[in-house]
């Protein structure tokens, strides 16, 4: 086939190499979709993802003195193979923007072995996750319950001033808080 | 059988020594020809005939839904179930139900559309379009060719073990997470898995000798401006496979350590998230909707500009139509997962974005239209075929746009509704296209004429039955009739029953439709080099019927006066036959 053109050999090579480094790339990429999904829904809020606050944030959106409440609703699940009874400790709550709150969450191990579970949870409506910051949680970390112990679970809280600023959010009355107790397993990614 | 070689081709003019061959039509044994081909045209007979093959097998599984659906109550799921190698209970009869759903899905996409528009009139029709001798890399389509059909096997052989609940892979052909991980234990998913692996290598190497082939190896003259435009349509086609399904085997790949190695890339237990899953699967996804119609397009802009005899209507417009559905159809992939829990913003983002790729697809029907005005038109065959598709892909234009809306889909996701949609442009636009493009180029493949009659015959009853299945599938999915279950209340009875019908008459047609494949190999005319007359003017037509093993040894020269319709030597327009 070469014959009329002896360098098409090389130049269909080189051509056929691009594509196939193109494809190549895509599936780095593919792979490369699991920590970008990950950061981005952490620093976007992407599905109702919520922020981790230090005190420091806390404090400055506390100065902010806003006088305007938020209803807060809380959810609780866990997954199938996850033997806890798992419940809010209220079932929603006021808190008033910028102000950090306190919400408990009981946890009991219903089995007769101690078992290790790991929270994901999220915010509804979605976007409203970015303005959700969490200073302190029960999610952060894995929580081992021995057979039939009770716990509380703290969440320590608040929702950024800059809602009110969020045309998007202005008709939003109520954010429900919702965690997903599932067993602990060794994790690939970093977090969430 | 041997046909000389005509018009460009002219066997006789001394080539150097160098050629191992020293004859047009010099042909291997029948072994080494067609288990160890390299020849684009019999690598292409070889992938319409598995597509043949792959269709009929996932046609007979839709039979055996439509008979299932034909009234309300678990009929014969359960005597599946049993004939398949699983028990008699209910729970093993429902899941020979997502046994089924998965295979005709994976079937039909990637063993029979696939294969037969880019492997099958790809293969045969780029090279002979743009006089190219040959593929660029002949001995790497062969190896596309035998990775789909394992790819095909592992599929079949899923069908034989256990995958959780009863035999076979019961997970819809999305293969989501976390059904198909910790919901299917067993190795039936792992194979089906693997199925998409091969087939999609397969496809991806194909990719990439179409854009080698394409970009390099145009005959002299043949400018990008100048391809016919079933060309571009596979060299678009080419840039979506390459780019989508690597993204499919990195998410299929997790899928696999997921199950087997205790990665947790989609399981929230371990810091995963099954939604991710989705995001892969239809980054892949929706290009390869494009995937299976892109060629489709190019075949009808042909085969409406051979039979009105005019050039297509606005030819850049209509390349570059496709360009822009296959750049688009990569951002709005999100519009299958509306339900996920996007929010507002997203939602409107992807709403819009799908809408957008309306204009080109718009365009591209318009220009259909427009060149069929003031055409001579003539009701050949495949031009039956082409309005057919015109019209039914239009009305599966329009239930995507109903569906492209997010609001609007919170009520008919997942319905019959989306259902219908997309066999109305898939099983009437993918499917009407490619029986136009068969009946077209059959009598150059083959070289022989099909009858005309049985041709028209099976139009009009597989036009009739597709549309008595499909459209009152339509009110159903209004009603709130859900996708994927067996069963259903007696309200949506009497449509599922019509449904059902249209099955009988769309299954009758395709006996005319192998009828006339008999008729044609047995007592069809001789095909001359054009039998479509004046109004064909792309190399192929210059070629004998069949073409020679090796054609364009003499590279045929597109010149100056030479436009993106007509490419025949001025000097010797071949006789209409």
């Amino acid at each position: 086939m070469s014959a009329a053109n002896p360098s098409i050999d090389d130049k269909n090579l080189r051509t056929g190499g691009l594509a196939l480094l193109g494809a190549l790339a895509m599936l780095g990429l593919g792979y490369a979709a699991v920590p970008l999904y990950d950061l981005f829904c952490r620093v976007t809020g992407f599905g109702g993802t919520t922020q981790i606050a230090s005190e420091a944030d806390a404090n400055k959106a506390a100065q902010a003195g806003i006088n305007r409440e938020i209803s807060i609703r809380f959810d609780a699940s866990t997954a199938r193979d996850v033997p806890w009874s798992f419940r809010p400790a209220q079932a929603t709550d006021t808190v008033r923007i910028g102000q950090r709150d306190i919400a408990s969450y009981i946890a009991r191990n219903d089995d007769s072995v101690a078992i290790t579970g790991t929270a994901t949870f999220n915010v509804e409506p979605a976007q409203a996750g970015k303005y959700f910051h969490k200073i302190q949680c029960f999610c952060f970390t894995e929580q081992t319950l021995q057979p039939g112990q009770e716990v509380n679970m703290p969440v320590l809280y608040y929702v950024d001033p800059a809602i009110l600023e969020d045309e998007f959010m202005a008709d939003v009355e109520q954010i429900t808080l919702s965690y997903t107790f599932h067993r602990a397993k060794e994790a690939v990614s970093t977090d969430s | 059988m041997a046909t000389t070689a005509e018009g460009f081709d002219a066997p006789t003019a001394g080539h150097g020594g160098d050629h191992s061959h020293d004859h047009a039509d010099h042909k291997p044994g029948f072994f080494a020809r067609w288990f160890m081909s390299t020849n684009h045209k019999d690598i292409g007979t070889l992938y319409l005939i598995f597509a043949i093959i792959a269709g009929i097998v996932g046609g007979a599984i839709s039979g055996i839904m439509r008979m299932e659906l034909a009234e309300p109550g678990i009929q014969y799921l359960q005597f599946w179930a049993q004939f398949m190698g699983g028990t008699s209970d209910i729970n093993t009869a429902l899941h020979m139900w997502n046994v089924f759903i998965t295979a005709h899905g994976l079937i039909m996409v990637f063993f029979m559309v696939m294969p037969a528009m880019i492997g099958g009139f790809g293969n045969w029709f780029v090279p002979l379009m743009i006089g190219a001798p040959d593929m660029a890399f002949p001995r790497m389509n062969n190896v596309s060719f035998w990775l789909t059909v394992a790819g095909f096997f592992s599929l079949l052989f899923s069908l034989f073990v256990p995958g959780g609940t009863g035999p076979g892979a019961g997970v819809g052909w999305t293969v989501y997470a976390p059904l198909s991980t910790t919901g299917s234990v067993g190795p039936a998913v792992d194979f089906a898995i693997f199925s998409l692996h091969l087939a999609g290598a397969g496809s991806i190497l194909g990719a990439t000798n179409f854009i080698t082939t394409i970009f390099n190896m145009r005959a002299p003259g043949m400018t990008l401006h100048k391809m016919p435009l079933f060309v571009w349509s596979v060299l678009v086609t080419a840039f979506l496979l390459l780019l989508a399904l690597p993204v499919l085997a990195a998410a299929i790949t997790m899928l696999l350590t997921d199950r087997n190695f205790g990665t947790t890339f989609f399981d929230p237990a371990g810091g995963g998230d099954p939604v991710l899953y989705q995001h892969l699967f239809w980054f892949f996804g929706h290009p390869e909707v494009y995937i299976m119609i892109l060629p489709g397009f190019g075949m009808i802009s042909q085969i409406v500009a051979t039979f009105s005899r005019k050039p297509v209507f606005g030819y850049l417009g209509m390349a570059y139509a496709m360009v822009a559905i296959g750049v688009v159809g990569f951002i709005v992939w999100a519009h299958h997962m509306y339900t996920v829990g996007l929010d507002v913003n997203t939602k409107m983002y992807f709403t819009a974005a799908t809408m957008v790729i309306a204009v080109p697809t718009g365009v591209k029907i318009f220009s259909w239209i427009a060149t069929m005005w003031g055409g001579s038109m003539e009701f050949k065959s495949p031009m039956v075929w082409a309005m057919g598709f015109i019209f039914l892909f239009t009305v599966g234009g329009v239930t995507g746009v109903v569906l492209a809306n997010g609001g609007i889909d919170d009520n008919l996701h997942d319905t019959y509704y989306v259902v219908a949609h997309f066999h109305y442009v898939l099983s009437m636009g993918a499917v009407f296209s490619l029986f136009a493009g068969f009946y077209y180029w059959f009598p150059k493949m083959s070289g022989k004429m099909h009858s005309e009659l049985l041709s028209h015959i099976h139009f009009w009853l597989f036009f009739v039955g597709v549309n008595v299945i499909f459209f009152p599938q339509h009110f159903l999915g209004m009603n709130g009739m859900p996708r994927r279950y067996p069963d259903y209340p007696e309200a949506f009875a009497f449509w599922n029953e019509i449904s059902t019908y249209g099955y009988l008459i769309m299954a009758g047609s395709m006996l005319i439709f192998f009828a006339n494949l008999a008729y044609a190999f047995t007592a069809g005319r001789k095909a001359g080099n054009n039998p479509w007359g004046e109004g064909a003017t792309t190399l192929e037509w210059t070629l004998s019927s069949p073409p020679p093993f090796h054609q364009f040894e003499t590279l045929p020269v597109i010149e100056d006066h030479h436009d993106y319709h007509d490419h025949m030597p001025r000097d010797e327009r071949p006789a209409t036959a």
